[in-house]
């Protein structure tokens, strides 16, 4: 609790024990006495648990806000005592001061809850790291990780934070990445690797050369997104906004109608004025739309937040609602679906030994950049082989001398050109021959493969009711039928040039859908496709600068099951705001009718003070659950 | 010149909006976004009059909520 808080428990417990001793001499000593001593009796407990709102009463009269909170609850107290001097009314000293007894525990829970709810999502995205660990000429020097220039040395020892992006130059270790992707297993590195700030190291200690400054570093880039949060507001969150300005001054019109309108109407005006009072009151109680504008923002707030722990970046709350919507899924497949990155996926040797076939079409490749030449280094490891005289031959393959022989690796045409008689393979990739002289010695098929998790996503989307999943691709029709097929999505689009994909994006939204669209790419190429639709997915966007940009959501890994897992947490949170706007308006209208009706009797203070502050503190702690549904 | 700055005592969140209200409409303002949960104040406004309409969004915050105050550093 903070000194205020506490403070104000101290005057609501003082006001308590003054409250029951005034009831106790009223009743024993004053029972004969004029209403005024009675009043005096009050005063003392009133004045103490209420000084503060009558003060912000006074002041904000003279500010001219009259539809202040402060001034409400005021005008409702006072006129509660008022009441006990008006003809045919009872005296409502005690209720008075009851109702500020109440009012003030409410607000002071509330103010605790909401301390606690901010602090524990600030906790989350607690990932600034303090201090950096700089190796200069005068030795190790602990700075702010903002004085650290790029190119400086830096020493992580096991249990800090990485503070700067940057590469191990030595040492190696785990790294807990667990802030930054919600991926609990450690990430091993070891010189070369890539760390970026925000992880934290485990194992062993690291020297890392920075080449980020901090304020481009991903824990600032992400921290930055989370301050930018409140500029991308949600409809909910815009409408709460607009309804708390109306409902205020509508509900005190409907307390002065209520005082004056039924006794006028009536007749009896003298006789009647006081009970319609006494229910106008409650009205005033119950103006406040605190439930509400407290309670959905840190529904969102902590929905966001709840994402972050499992590695998904919502931009803002208007994003999370989008997301929530989802009933098309858009995928690019290069580094969504599938690796991103070719492999050697199979070896049909004939006459030599599998890794004799690799080792020689390794070598043939030595000396290219092509994807498939990286594919075939990667499965063969580094040549020992002596090559010389490389010749390429474009669109058919490459042709080398190892020893004396004539080695040709490349596809079918340039096979039939030397003369080899070589057995067609079918396979899904990339299939390159090799041949000896004129001897076909196999084949070895390339491609990129779908990911682990791929079809697990597409069947998770469509199990929390996305209803449409398409695939796009710049690949080849049937490899992208194959594709398809394997991950199980319900439409695919081949051949398509990157301009394409934003036209095929487009023509999927005039197609008549309620929901939204998400696409899900990797950043790189698709940048103008995620802003184009609804809700753009980066996926595997650690250390890629230009997908946090252009998303609206990122994944931080590339696991493309958590893209289901994200819209259900999405739909979670935009649940709990719901059941907070309707628990809030049902409530207080509730209270507000019964009241008005009469048929709250002796219970109307005490509950039209639930329906206000009560309210609030149930719709807090529900708020609370959107964090907890991220695990 | 956009700058942020911590506020102190800012407890209830109508208040927020309240605040960020009176301070867009404050002359030299650009953008402004008064953060409950994060109990920030983000100001937007010309260079030349930066302070002092900082100096008067202050005034503004207490103006709404008399404990609330802007942390200036």
């Amino acid at each position: 609790m903070t000194r205020r808080q506490k403070k104000n428990l101290y005057r609501i417990i003082g006001a308590a024990i003054l409250l029951v001793a005034a009831v106790l001499v009223e009743r024993l000593l004053l029972s004969d006495a004029p209403l005024y001593l009675h009043l005096f009796l009050y005063l003392p407990a009133y004045f103490l648990v209420g000084y503060d709102v009558l003060w912000d009463a006074l002041r904000n009269i003279v500010h001219g806000q009259i539809f202040d909170e402060n001034f409400l609850m005021a005008i409702a107290t006072v006129g509660a005592m008022a009441l006990g001097f008006l003809p045919g009314a009872e005296s409502e000293f005690t209720e008075a001061v009851f109702v500020m007894i109440v009012f003030q525990t409410g607000e002071l829970f509330q103010s605790i809850a909401v301390g606690k709810s901010r602090r524990s999502i600030a906790a989350l995205m607690d990932i600034r790291p303090e201090t950096a660990c700089a190796l200069r000429e005068t030795g190790e020097i602990i700075v702010s990780p903002d004085e650290v220039a790029v190119g400086e040395t830096i020493l992580i020892r096991p249990g800090e934070k990485v503070p700067l992006d940057g590469r191990v130059i030595t040492g190696r270790s785990d790294l807990n990445t667990l802030a930054l992707t919600g991926e609990a297993a450690p990430r091993a590195v070891e010189e070369g690797d890539e760390v970026f700030s925000g992880c934290t190291n485990l194992t062993g200690a690291l020297q890392v050369r920075v080449e980020k400054p901090f304020a481009d570093s991903t824990v600032s880039r992400i921290l930055q997104l989370m301050e930018d949060m409140g500029t991308r507001k949600s409809q909910s969150e815009k409408f709460i906004t607009r309804f708390a300005k109306y409902y205020t001054p509508l509900v005190v019109l409907a307390a002065l109608l209520v005082a004056f309108l039924p006794p006028l109407c009536m007749g009896n005006f003298r006789g009647l004025f006081a009970q319609w009072l006494a229910r106008a009151l409650t009205f005033l109680v119950i103006s406040c739309p605190c439930a509400l504008v407290i309670s959905v923002p840190l529904s969102f707030f902590g929905g966001i937040g709840g994402a972050s722990r499992m590695g998904v970046l919502i931009k803002g709350s208007q994003d999370l609602e989008a997301l929530a919507k989802t009933e098309i899924a858009v995928f690019d497949k290069t580094g969504t679906l599938t690796q991103g990155s070719f492999t050697v996926t199979g070896v049909h040797p004939i006459g030599v030994s599998a890794d004799q076939l690799l080792a020689l079409a390794a070598a043939v490749e030595s000396g290219s950049n092509h994807p498939i030449a990286k594919a075939l280094r990667a499965r063969a490891g580094e040549s020992t082989l002596a090559v010389s005289q490389i010749t390429e031959l474009p669109g058919r393959g490459i042709c080398a001398r190892i020893g004396s022989q004539q080695i040709a690796v490349g596809n079918r045409a340039l096979m039939q050109e030397i003369g080899a008689e070589m057995s067609e393979i079918s396979a899904n990739g990339t299939v390159i021959y090799v041949a000896k002289e004129s001897k076909y010695l196999g084949a070895i098929v390339i491609s990129d493969t779908v990911k682990q998790g791929a079809a697990q996503a597409v069947a998770d989307l469509k199990a929390c009711g996305v209803k449409r999943t398409v695939m796009l691709t710049g690949d080849r029709e049937a490899l992208a039928c194959e594709v398809a097929k394997q991950v199980g999505v319900d439409d695919y689009r081949a051949e398509l040039l990157p301009a394409d994909k934003v036209r095929e994006v487009e023509v999927l939204l005039t197609a008549p859908h309620k929901g939204t669209l998400a696409f899900v790419g990797d950043g790189i190429n698709d940048a103008p496709v995620l802003a184009r639709a609804d809700v753009g997915v980066a996926m595997g966007a650690l250390g890629s600068d230009v997908a946090i940009e252009a998303a609206d959501v990122v994944l931080m890994d590339d696991d493309p099951c958590k893209l289901a897992r994200a819209i259900r947490h999405a739909r979670s949170t935009v649940a709990i705001v719901r059941q907070n706007i309707v628990l809030a308006l049902g409530v207080k209208g509730a209270v507000l009718i019964c009241s008005a009706l009469g048929l709250l009797g002796a219970w109307r203070m005490p509950l039209a003070i639930f329906a206000d502050v009560g309210v609030a503190v149930i719709a807090i702690l529900n708020a609370m659950r959107t964090l907890r549904q991220g695990r | 010149m956009k700058k942020t700055f911590e506020m102190e005592e800012l407890d209830c969140a109508h208040c927020a909006a309240r605040m960020e209200e009176g301070i867009r409409r404050l002359e030299g303002v650009i953008s402004v976004s008064v953060n409950f949960l994060t109990q920030k104040l983000t100001l937007e406004a010309e260079d030349a009059v930066f302070e002092k309409v900082l100096k008067q969004a202050d005034k503004v915050c207490r103006k709404v909520d008399a404990n609330c105050r802007v942390i200036m550093k």
